[in-house]
């Protein structure tokens, strides 16, 4: 299962979990539905998160206050989003959030 | 403290909307509003998606949504490439290692506009 690894290496290198990567791939070589692929895929991340934060946390880089600061608030964000997606047309946010990464970018290349 | 919290519930909230991880926003969100440094930002992020997933992937369990074996095998074998991946990260400079995920976001945000045709049969049936 070379999705694990390739997600793993995607995850350590850029501080995400790396979903972008597990559930296409699991869709496409694995013929999941997209359920399944997403609710695999959360589960695996918990394990390459947990995992590269041990080895940043080894390098010194992981800022233990501020992670849990920004970690466990955005659990009760997601539910809120989820409950939330049940009821709007998600069209405009997904165009609104493309903007705000957008604009993230372009902030990032300036630093 | 309050940015670390706003960061952590607007990137949960969104997130939740569009299925999208959080670290796509946690890491700017650190580097742009607390200042970290881009490895900070990446090490830090990675702390703060272990308890999202978590909860997220027991809410998709129940649901039957989680193929555990799989998830175990990927979880095992992804533990070679998150070490890579990280001291990978740890040897590139902070403006390429920034520059990188620059580019990384504007890829997801062209994805996230591809992704949804106005007119998405798997849209919410009350939009």
């Amino acid at each position: 299962m070379a999705i694990g690894t390739a997600a793993g290496l995607f995850s350590g290198l850029f501080g995400v979990g790396g979903g972008t990567v597990i559930v296409p791939l699991l869709v496409l070589w694995l013929a999941y539905g997209e359920r399944e692929a997403t609710g695999t895929s959360l589960a695996t991340i918990v394990f390459i998160a947990a995992f590269a934060t041990a080895v940043q946390a080894a390098y010194g880089n992981v800022r233990l206050l501020d992670g849990l600061l920004v970690g466990v608030p955005a659990v009760g964000g997601v539910m809120i989003g989820t409950w939330c997606q049940q009821r709007l047309a998600t069209r405009s946010i997904a165009l609104l959030f493309a903007a705000v990464l957008v604009a993230a970018a372009v902030e990032l290349l300036l630093e | 403290m309050i940015a670390a919290i706003a960061i952590g519930l607007a990137a949960g909230v969104l997130g939740g909307l569009l299925g999208i991880g959080g670290g796509v926003l946690f890491v700017p969100g650190l580097v742009i509003f607390l200042g970290l440094s881009q490895h900070q930002a990446e090490a830090t992020s990675l702390l703060a998606i272990v308890p999202v997933a978590l909860v997220g992937a027991l809410a998709q369990d129940r649901r039957g949504n989680v193929c555990r074996p799989d998830a175990l095998r990927m979880g095992a074998l992804s533990i070679v490439g998150a070490a890579a991946g990280v001291a990978l990260a740890n040897v590139l400079s902070g403006a390429v290692l920034r520059t990188a995920f620059a580019l990384l976001i504007l890829l997801i945000a062209a994805q996230l506009v591809r992704r949804t045709p106005k007119n998405d049969p798997n849209a919410p049936k009350k939009a």
